[in-house]
């Protein structure tokens, strides 16, 4: 750190910077208008639409995105495709921080953010799906939180307890993975309780299904669309078995997305049929419905496989973004746009300008803090006094 | 164990809650059972 | 308690014509268990054929709740002219609805039998009582708004605009009244009799017996005894109820019955979902050791495979090596035996004949 301590104070006003700065100032500013004027001063909620970007995306698309997190560890740690190893790290520094923001931006957005722990340690409600996604996130945190320590054990050169920690890392994998199954089904849960307000194409008793699935390739796309990020911009912290491993690792997810997509194009087609559902197709809702499961998740697919098959690495990372943006707008649909879909366009919401701006300052945050952890932790790279495990 | 219940919301937030526990006895038991079954699986 | 405000006759008559005489609103949970509800809770019937637009209920909430004082008066009814619903300091609001004649029709909280907002809320700040009112404990709330989501009638509301302390606002059913004994204050309020308190199971059979007794007057629905599992406040009508923003496609099936599905997904993933894991995980462990021992038996192989083919080069070449060395001896010896023989043919002779 000390070292490079010259060059930072030299490379200060970059354009990346600047532009950070910004962000960051106004989110400081939109955080004080939040925590003094209430959420009100800052959003367009109102009382028929009480959940808005804060939840659809920064919640959301938040979590469904972090995916790579268990994703990856589990290709690695439990189905023993020792190929991804290299991946294993920035996916669960990615799923740490994805979870770490999702849970800031709660504090924003709930009333009495100092009141979050009450489901867990005051009152437990028992009976709402929102418990049992708070407890699963919790969880989730905490073991992200443990699965990454090794990182920084090994930057602060704390030997022994790394040592107990990378112990553990089946059995922390085994749990990330259950209580990633559970609270990415149950966000999906979350709708079934007002099958009245939300359209019937988007509702399903297959919701949790959906979400579930969809998060698992959402994830692998995460993986390949960061990589490919990072491969631009911080490629000089990555070693040579992160160079070597990183095309394969593209093409084994670009791989196992495509045919996961297939399959949750399968349970969508199912659930369309078992409900009956097929004259809303016609609608305008139905075209709205087409554009995000043939345009967005069918499409792509498709062009993972021609990335595969020809071992296109561009093909697959722009498969990748799209599926990416398909995800995104999936839960919007499901949160927003598709959500309260009978009520009158005048009553209907749409994210105030601060409210975007908020989430986009939170993403930022993420951004910085991603890759301040990358310069400096061997995350990109393996520590030289500790070689794959 | 004999709590009447007028409504299916009382109802499930008991039954729900008796059932989160035994999940977290599930999720301690299990490794352990399966630390007691492989602990004397000869190293090769 | 009783009904109030209409003197109450002919209940037995109602029951016995049947029309009444299922359970109302009977939740089902899991395995078959039916639940119908707190026994003789209250309820208010709301007929809205005798609402007469006034107001006086919206008065009597503010007054009964301490709520502060709306912008325009209360006897000022040019506010019925927009759509209104019930919001963070307005807990219930007349709308008009201009048909052949104008309809009016009271708008608050329903109180559920099996309460979407309770069901949904993580921290248990909402609770069906006994008396039937669902009341909410502010100091649980944490101000998710996830009740404001699940409400099928879009009844709860936030202070949006508070930054410390906001709270879900909601209709109350005047619960500490009921406790009293006293009836709410919309119903004691109301001067057209459209309002009427009292056990739910009585209302319902009173509301079909109305509509037995005047069939031109009411459709044939008593909106409430099974929308979403039945809710305490009930409405009779004279034209379709959706004709007044009253949603017909609400299903009858309650909140908890929608969320018991997945709820119940949960513990069998944490059941299962470790022992598959464990089980690949096994199993690729396996593969891996397998593959480990069979590259180790191949490398041995090879080494052995190795070491014969070199120990059979060696023998092979230590053969000829052999032969080539017992031929140059030979040789040397022929040699030198010839040469001996050139130079001096006798001694050798002579050494054979010794
Ligand atoms: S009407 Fe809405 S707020 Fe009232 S009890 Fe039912 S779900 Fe709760
Ligand atoms: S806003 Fe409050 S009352 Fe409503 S669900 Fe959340 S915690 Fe419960």
């Amino acid at each position: 750190m000390t070292d490079n301590g010259g060059q930072t104070v030299r490379k200060l006003w970059t354009p990346f910077n600047v532009i950070v700065g910004i962000i960051l100032a106004v989110g400081g500013v939109l955080t004080l208008m939040r925590f003094t004027q209430g959420i009100g001063a800052v959003t367009n909620l109102d009382n028929n639409n009480p959940w808005g970007v804060w939840i659809g995306f920064d919640l959301l698309c938040g979590v469904a995105l972090a995916a790579g997190g268990y994703v990856t560890s589990a290709a690695c740690y439990i189905f023993g495709l020792k190929r991804y190893h290299s991946a294993v790290r920035p996916a669960i520094l990615t799923a740490f921080l994805g979870y770490a923001l999702v849970v800031l931006a709660l504090h924003y957005d709930v009333g009495r953010p100092w009141r979050l722990p009450y489901p867990i340690f005051v009152s437990q409600g028992t009976s709402s799906l929102l418990f049992e996604v708070g407890l699963c996130v919790f969880l989730y945190l905490t073991v992200l939180f443990i699965e990454f320590t090794p990182a920084a054990f090994e930057w602060l050169g704390l030997k022994k307890i790394r040592a107990v920690v990378v112990k553990l890392t089946l059995i922390l994998t085994i749990f990330g993975v259950v209580l990633s199954t559970l609270h990415q089904s149950s966000l999906g849960a979350l709708f079934m309780i007002a099958p009245s307000k939300l359209h019937p194409l988007w509702y399903s008793n297959y919701l949790p299904v959906y979400f579930f699935i969809s998060s698992m390739f959402a994830g692998m796309s995460m993986v390949i669309f960061e990589s490919t990020l990072a491969h631009r911009y911080l490629s000089r912290h990555m070693d040579d078995t992160h160079h070597r491993q990183a095309f394969g690792v593209a093409m084994g997810f670009a791989k196992a997305a495509a045919f996961v997509m297939v399959g949750y194009l399968s349970v969508k087609l199912v659930g369309i049929a078992i409900d009956g559902h097929w004259q809303y197709l016609t609608t305008g809702w139905g075209m709205w419905y087409l554009v995000e499961v043939i345009g967005c998740v069918a499409l792509p697919a498709v062009l993972f496989a021609m990335g595969v098959r020809e071992k296109n690495l561009k093909f697959v990372r722009w498969a990748a973004a799209w599926t990416v943006f398909g995800i995104v707008l999936n839960r919007l649909n499901i949160s927003m746009i598709a959500f309260n879909y009978h009520l009158p366009s005048d009553q209907r919401y749409f994210p105030s300008i601060m409210e975007i701006g908020t989430s986009v300052f939170i993403v930022t945050l993420g951004i910085v803090i991603y890759r301040f952890v990358t310069t400096r932790m061997p995350v990109l790279h393996e520590h030289p006094d500790y070689p794959a495990h | 164990m004999n709590t009447l219940f007028f409504t299916l919301h009382d109802f499930m937030v008991h039954t729900k809650g008796v059932t989160y526990l035994i999940m977290g006895g599930i999720l301690v038991a299990l490794p352990l059972f399966w630390w007691f079954l492989t602990e004397r699986d000869d190293e090769n | 308690m009783g009904i109030s405000r209409r003197k109450f006759i002919g209940c037995l008559g109602a029951l016995a014509l049947g029309q009444a005489a299922g359970v109302p609103g009977t939740a089902k949970g899991a395995a078959g268990k039916e639940f119908s509800g707190w026994p003789d809770s209250l309820g208010v019937l709301h007929d809205i054929t005798k609402c007469i637009g006034c107001r006086q209920c919206e008065s009597a909430c503010h007054r009964v709740n301490n709520l502060p004082a709306p912008e325009t008066a209360f006897d000022d009814l040019s506010v019925l002219d927009q759509k209104r619903r019930t919001d963070a300091d307005v807990f219930t609001v007349v709308n008009r609805f201009d048909s052949d004649r104008p309809v009016f029709v009271k708008t608050q909280c329903n109180h559920c039998l099996e309460p979407a907002c309770a069901s949904a809320c993580f921290v248990k700040a909402f609770e069906k009582t006994p008396e039937g009112a669902v009341v909410y404990d502010e100091s649980l709330c944490v101000g998710c708004r996830y009740c404001m989501v699940a409400c099928p009638f879009n009844i709860p509301a936030y202070e949006y605009h508070k930054a410390l302390d906001p709270r879900v606002t909601k209709c109350t059913l005047c619960h500490p009244l009921l406790k009293e004994g006293k009836r709410p204050g919309c119903v004691d309020a109301c001067p057209a009799g459209a309002l009427i308190s009292g056990k739910r199971d009585e209302l319902i059979a009173y509301a079909w017996q109305r509509i037995q007794t005047f069939p031109e007057r009411y459709v044939s629905h008593v909106y409430g005894e099974h929308e979403m599992g039945g809710t305490s406040w009930l409405y009779l009508s004279g034209q379709p109820f959706s004709r007044m923003g009253m949603r017909e496609d609400l299903g009858t099936k309650s909140a908890p019955e929608l969320t018991a599905g997945p709820l119940s997904a949960v513990p069998i993933v944490v059941g299962l979902w470790p022992v598959l894991l464990t089980g690949v995980y096994a199993i690729s462990k396996r593969k891996e050791k397998i593959a480990a021992q069979e590259k180790q038996a191949a490398v041995e192989q090879a080494v052995v495979q190795s070491r014969k083919q070199a120990q059979d080069q060696l023998e092979t070449l230590r053969k000829k090596w052999e032969q080539e060395k017992q031929s140059a001896i030979n040789f040397e010896v022929k040699k030198a035996l010839e040469e001996a023989a050139a130079k001096d043919p006798e001694p050798s002779q002579t050494k054979e004949d010794e």
